[in-house]
């Protein structure tokens, strides 16, 4: 373990790796701060770039681009009650009023020093559970696998769509099958491409995510008619104050970030929670924890209240990529465009990728240091001057969305045809999106299809055709009575909540 | 009458899951394989019945939380616009190039969304690409092909 450390932090600790930290950073806290565009976009803007360096360097860039995202989605829950990203809304709860007693500066630093204690604890607690994880999923077999990645698509279902879970499960059996398209790995065989040469390859992942995020996004804004740069542009007015925390101030912020840092990490794991559940959790878990007298100023700008979202929100984002780099499984929608374009690169992430590739394995980890002292030193004394940077008319801004998305997908096949099939699935995916179907169950679905595929044959096949596999094994009961329960809570959930 | 979109999109999903799933049928796998376990269209099947069984939920159940969307403030013509000129720009760049079509498809894109200061929109536009391919073509050795610039004796 001591060598593969010491080989991460050679990597990410060169040159190019620090500033590929430091751009990531930097592009993923103005997306963050731009509500509605989040670090899905962000991130699937970068993968065409990611493609021109080595693996290590790619993702290390693409993880720089999602704290950097969380990250600036906190700025604009804190002075605009405008959350960029989901996981940033509980952090608008006692930010705001901060901000509104005149005390922005202050949040922020809050913010920004609570981020980076999480993010800071949970890649230590990463660096620890990953490994261990590896060497327990060495044991899994096809029918784990199977019934891992129906957890995953289940859990991401249930977690990702405001109580709508059959649109969700909708959507994640509309990404399996845009994964099927295309030859067959095992027997070559051509499925639904209806005889167009271009389809036999199957469709891009790169060609899914730009065209279900980033150009969908863009034409959303625009038929909408939002203006996401709006917000950015009352941040430079905004009076920011002191940035400074006092004693007390920090004697609060001690005992809150270790325990929503080890909320936030685990959470963050299980499949389909991540950020936003985490930070919900942790807000509620730190408001039964403290006193009564703090208790009553949790809304109207406590320290504990604003510390603990932004911990633990940046806890799940490590947290997130134990199962993507120790079971090759995502459990988030971001963590599956990284596997995705990991796939790209042709590397299979998975319990042997510490040992096959320390390189990007550690890289990744050791670059998450990296990553929170940069945003922290970002986030700080840079934020008034990155909102203005911000303020760039909506009328560039969606333009130059549909540019980096069609440039993506054309320079990774010089085809028009992926070009008209990108516009098509973008016209579907933003027609969806009105009606509130959710798109990252999609994109994970559309990620995990085959390999779901692969390990439902093999199980198959050893069981002779069989369902028994789904029972044969301790561990693969598990796996799916969780599902069953994930299931169960939610049809629970839906029912109490609709009870008159 | 209202009409629930939602309950109409969950339709056509089912009817897309039903053509999906007698499509699968039609996949053509090899004699030998034609009763194994598992075959290249056992997964396309079970997909086109789990599409069948979610939407029929979908339609079946009722929907207390419908979603309403308010079509009149919608902006159709501009994201109609956008969506016209993307396909027109993927006409056009195989034959054309992709500095001089990435750029007008800029400028006008830039033009429909109502912008008008037109030193800005140039500048974001052709010398804006012409950095940006620079950066892919020259520092990543991404390679473009433009026989725009290949006539006009730039580009080898």
């Amino acid at each position: 373990m001591t060598e593969g450390i010491l080989i991460g932090l050679t990597t990410a600790l060169s040159f190019q790796n620090i500033f590929m930290v430091m751009i990531g950073c930097f592009f993923g806290t103005i997306i963050g701060m731009l509500p509605g565009l989040g670090p899905m976009t962000a991130i699937a803007l970068m993968i065409p770039i990611t493609y021109g360096f080595d693996p290590a360097t790619g993702l290390i860039l693409m993880a720089g681009v999602y704290y950097g995202a969380v990250f600036g989605g906190s700025t604009s829950s804190i002075l605009l009650n405008a959350p960029g990203v989901p996981g940033t809304v509980a952090t608008s709860f006692d930010g705001y009023p901060m901000a509104q007693q005149g005390k922005a500066g202050k949040a922020l630093a809050i913010a920004a020093w609570s981020s980076f204690a999480g993010g800071t604890l949970s890649a230590i607690y990463l660096l620890f559970m990953a490994p261990s994880l590896s060497k327990v999923s060495l044991s899994f077999r096809s029918p784990d696998y199977f019934a891992l990645m129906i957890l995953g698509l289940t859990a991401i279902a249930a977690f990702s769509s405001k109580g709508q879970f059959l649109k969700a499960m909708m959507m994640v059996v509309l990404g399996l099958m845009l994964a099927s398209v295309g030859q067959d790995s095992l027997s070559d065989i051509t499925r639904f491409t209806f005889d167009n040469m271009n389809l036999t390859d199957g469709i891009s992942f790169v060609l899914v995510v730009m065209s279900t995020f980033a150009m969908s996004e863009a034409l959303t804004i625009i038929l909408k008619r939002n203006d996401p740069t709006a917000a950015a542009k009352q941040v430079s007015l905004t009076e920011l104050g002191s940035i400074k925390i006092n004693k007390e101030e920090r004697g609060k912020m001690y005992r809150t970030i270790p325990r929503s840092s080890v909320i936030g990490f685990l959470i963050g794991v299980l499949p389909g929670a991540g950020a936003t559940i985490a930070s919900f959790l942790a807000y509620g878990m730190e408001r039964n924890l403290v006193k009564d007298e703090e208790k009553e100023k949790f809304g109207k700008g406590s320290v504990n209240g604003l510390s603990a979202p932004e911990t633990a929100n940046n806890a799940a984002c490590s947290g997130s990529f134990v199962p993507m780099l120790t079971l090759g499984i995502p459990g988030s929608g971001t963590t599956a465009v990284m596997l995705g374009a990991l796939l790209g690169f042709g590397i299979q992430p998975g319990p042997r990728l510490y040992m096959t590739n320390p390189e990007i394995f550690w890289s990744v980890i050791m670059s998450m240091y990296i990553g929170m002292v940069i945003l922290l030193i970002l986030n700080l004394p840079l934020i008034p001057y990155i909102a203005r940077i911000l303020a760039v008319p909506k009328n560039y801004l969606i333009p130059l969305i549909l540019f980096f998305s069609i440039t993506g997908i054309y320079v990774m096949s010089f085809n028009n045809f992926d070009i008209y099939l990108m516009i098509g699935i973008a016209v579907v995916a933003t027609f969806l999106r009105l009606y509130d179907f959710p798109m990252p169950p999609l994109i994970l679905a559309f990620v995990l299809g085959g390999l779901m595929e692969e390990n439902l044959r093999r199980s198959l096949l050893l069981s002779n055709g069989s369902w028994e596999f789904l029972w044969d094994r301790t561990l693969t009961v598990c796996i799916l009575i969780t599902t069953i329960l994930i299931v169960l809570w939610h049809i629970y959930k839906t029912f109490t909540k609709n009870k008159p | 009458m209202n009409i629930n979109t939602t309950k109409i999109i969950s339709l056509l999903f089912f009817i897309f899951s039903a053509f999906y799933l007698y499509t699968a049928y039609q996949i053509q796998v090899f004699a030998f394989d034609e009763n194994a376990p598992f075959n290249a269209r056992t997964f396309p099947i079970y997909l086109g019945y789990s599409g069948l069984f979610f939407s029929g939920l979908k339609l079946i159940l009722p929907d207390p939380d419908t979603i309403k969307v308010e079509h009149r403030t919608l902006e159709y013509k501009k994201t109609a616009l956008l969506i016209v000129i993307a396909i027109i720009y993927g006409a056009t760049i195989l034959k054309v190039g992709y500095f001089l079509t990435t750029s007008l498809f800029l400028f006008a894109s830039y033009y429909f969304l109502g912008e008008r200061r037109w030193v800005l929109m140039f500048l974001l536009s052709f010398p804006f690409v012409a950095g940006f391919m620079y950066l892919l073509h020259g520092v990543l050795e991404i390679y473009l092909r433009d026989p725009f610039l290949k006539t006009i004796g730039v580009m080898g």
